[in-house]
């Protein structure tokens, strides 16, 4: 307990320093306000226009949750195919690791172009680029599960759909959540991505990427300092819901999501 | 009439791979009912083979193996498998593991509970039965494995080392504590171990096997009386048989 305070302390005072320097090279160089806001003025605009900060996230947060949802369906369903043959695992494994090293900025207008400007090809993309780490480890926990489970289940005369629901499922959930995990992270990434691409709107309509546009071409650098704190926080809320469904679904059996007790 | 052998090899090989050299060649040997047979012999020479080819798990290249008379695939629903490590589900609290095989055939929870109940007691772990298997000890969990193979009430219990990762106090209690459970249920068993103690105190006989390819090299019958405990391992007619075995399982080694 005690040394978590002071870990808690020891944060406050390094984000603390980093102000007062982010405050000192202003005062030191005189930089112009456009250039880098201080401090003070980026908090004060970050209050004042909380309503569209806020109308702006929460554009992105649909698009960025939307396309995480529909990764972790999607993923797991290929990772089902993948798990059933090593033969289809090996012929199409290497286009998922394709999937995570095309550069979705590249492919991001052609999805534009595709499924046209809005939401959902805002979602596209954040789904295209959550997915790889959910097939991955998905596919990795369905056949990782050991050997003689499998044959104890054959033993007693267990079926297909048996092994799947009662071994392999549950045996992978730890494996997912972990690509979910990451997915998490990049979800909001893929969904501001989306945005710079997704053409004209009116702030507040426009998610934060669209928004982060708009502010540029105003010169508004108060403005878009508060956005990319609004990212940063959808980003952790994003991460830190996860983790909360993940230690609700594992703590009772899985080592990772709780102290496990000693045993003799 | 005479009676069925509860486990019949009739000159059982096996072969992974038609071009590789047999991992089991030539195996003759009938185990009757009642029997406790070990099988020890030095680590690759096939015993795991030799217990999946039991359990129907795999099939034998040539020759023939009958449980109770029928094929092992056929005959899956007397058999139960221990192994090594007590591969439990670790998702699935102590109860809903040893609930495992029963709800596999098709029974509800209703109908298991009653027998879950049981066995755990039988077991010893009846306080247990809500935790969750990483919450228990070692010796713990294979008690739970085994109480989750006798749940289908099998009449041969295949156990491949089932007490080898276990320190050597908690694996002669656990010894103990299966011929215990044997007194009272009577089953065949079938056992692979490294440890020729530990064969010798459990057995009526030990078979030990000579590798490359595995065949059944000698048989030493055990003739101390059961019911056996801690007294038996202190006898002189014990230590007499374990140094035979040893010397036997030595003489395999070399070939
Ligand atoms: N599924 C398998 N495929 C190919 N080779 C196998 C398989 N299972 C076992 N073997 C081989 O058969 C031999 C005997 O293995 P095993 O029965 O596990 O020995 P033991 O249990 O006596 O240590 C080993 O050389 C092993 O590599
Ligand atoms: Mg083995």
């Amino acid at each position: 307990m005690k040394s978590k305070l002071k870990l808690l302390l020891n944060s406050v005072a390094v984000f603390a320093a980093l102000l007062a320097m982010w405050q000192g090279i202003i005062w030191a160089f005189a930089v112009p306000s456009y250039m880098l806001p201080s401090p003070w003025v980026v908090a004060k605009t970050f209050a004042m226009r909380l309503p569209d900060l806020w109308a702006s996230t929460m554009i992105s947060a649909e698009a960025a949750v939307g396309g995480l949802l529909a990764s972790i369906v999607v993923g797991v369903l290929i990772a089902l195919v993948f798990a059933r043959s090593r033969w289809i695992r090996t012929m199409f494994y290497p286009y998922t690791i394709l999937l995570q090293t095309v550069p979705i900025v590249a492919i991001a207008p052609l999805i534009l172009m595709w499924v046209g400007q809005g939401i959902l090809s805002v979602g596209v993309v954040a789904f295209i680029i959550c997915l790889a780490p959910i097939i991955a480890n998905t596919t990795q926990g369905l056949v990782s599960v050991d050997e003689n489970l499998v044959q104890l289940f054959l033993m007693h005369n267990a079926s297909q759909g048996q092994i799947l629901r009662k071994l392999r499922l549950p045996h992978s959930l730890p494996y997912l959540f972990v690509g979910v995990r990451i997915s998490s992270g990049i979800a909001v990434i893929g969904a501001i991505t989306g945005e710079l691409f997704a053409g004209s709107g009116q702030v507040g309509r426009g998610g934060i990427g669209y928004s982060i546009l708009y502010a540029q071409t105003q010169v508004q650098t108060d403005y878009l300092f508060a956005l990319v704190i609004a990212a940063t926080v959808l980003g952790f809320t994003l991460f830190f819901a996860v983790m909360f469904f993940e230690w609700l679904a594992l703590h009772h059996w899985h080592e990772s999501a709780a102290e496990s007790r000693a045993d003799g | 009439m005479t009676t069925v052998p509860e486990v019949l090899f009739k000159g059982v090989s096996k072969r992974f791979a038609a071009n590789a050299a047999p991992v089991l060649d030539g195996i003759d040997m009938s185990i009757e009912r009642g029997e406790f047979v070990s099988i020890v012999g030095p680590s690759g020479c096939g015993k795991s083979t030799l217990l999946k080819l039991v359990a129907g798990l795999s099939a034998c290249t040539s020759g023939e193996i009958a449980v109770n008379g029928m094929q092992p695939k056929n005959a899956r629903e007397m058999v139960s498998f221990v192994f090594q490590d007590a591969t439990l589900l670790p998702w699935r609290t102590v109860e809903r593991n040893v609930a495992l095989a029963l709800e596999l055939e098709g029974r509800t929870r209703d109908e298991t509970a009653a027998a879950v109940a049981k066995l755990l007691e039988l077991v010893g772990l009846a306080e247990v039965g809500k935790s969750y298997p990483r919450q228990l000890s070692g010796g713990m969990k294979m008690r739970v494995s085994i109480a989750r193979a006798l749940a289908t009430r099998p009449r041969v219990l295949l156990m491949d080392e089932p007490f080898a990762a276990l320190d050597e106090m908690t694996r002669d209690r656990m010894n103990e504590e299966l011929l215990r459970l044997r007194g009272e249920q009577n089953w065949t068993v079938l056992f692979v171990t490294h440890s020729v103690a530990e064969a010798v105190f459990l057995s009526s006989r030990v078979v030990v096997l000579a590798p490359h390819p595995g065949r059944v090299a000698h048989e030493v019958v055990v003739d101390l009386p059961y019911p056996r405990t801690g007294e038996t391992r202190e006898s002189e007619a014990f230590d007499a048989l374990v140094n035979k075995t040893s010397k036997l399982l030595r003489e395999a080694y070399r070939g």
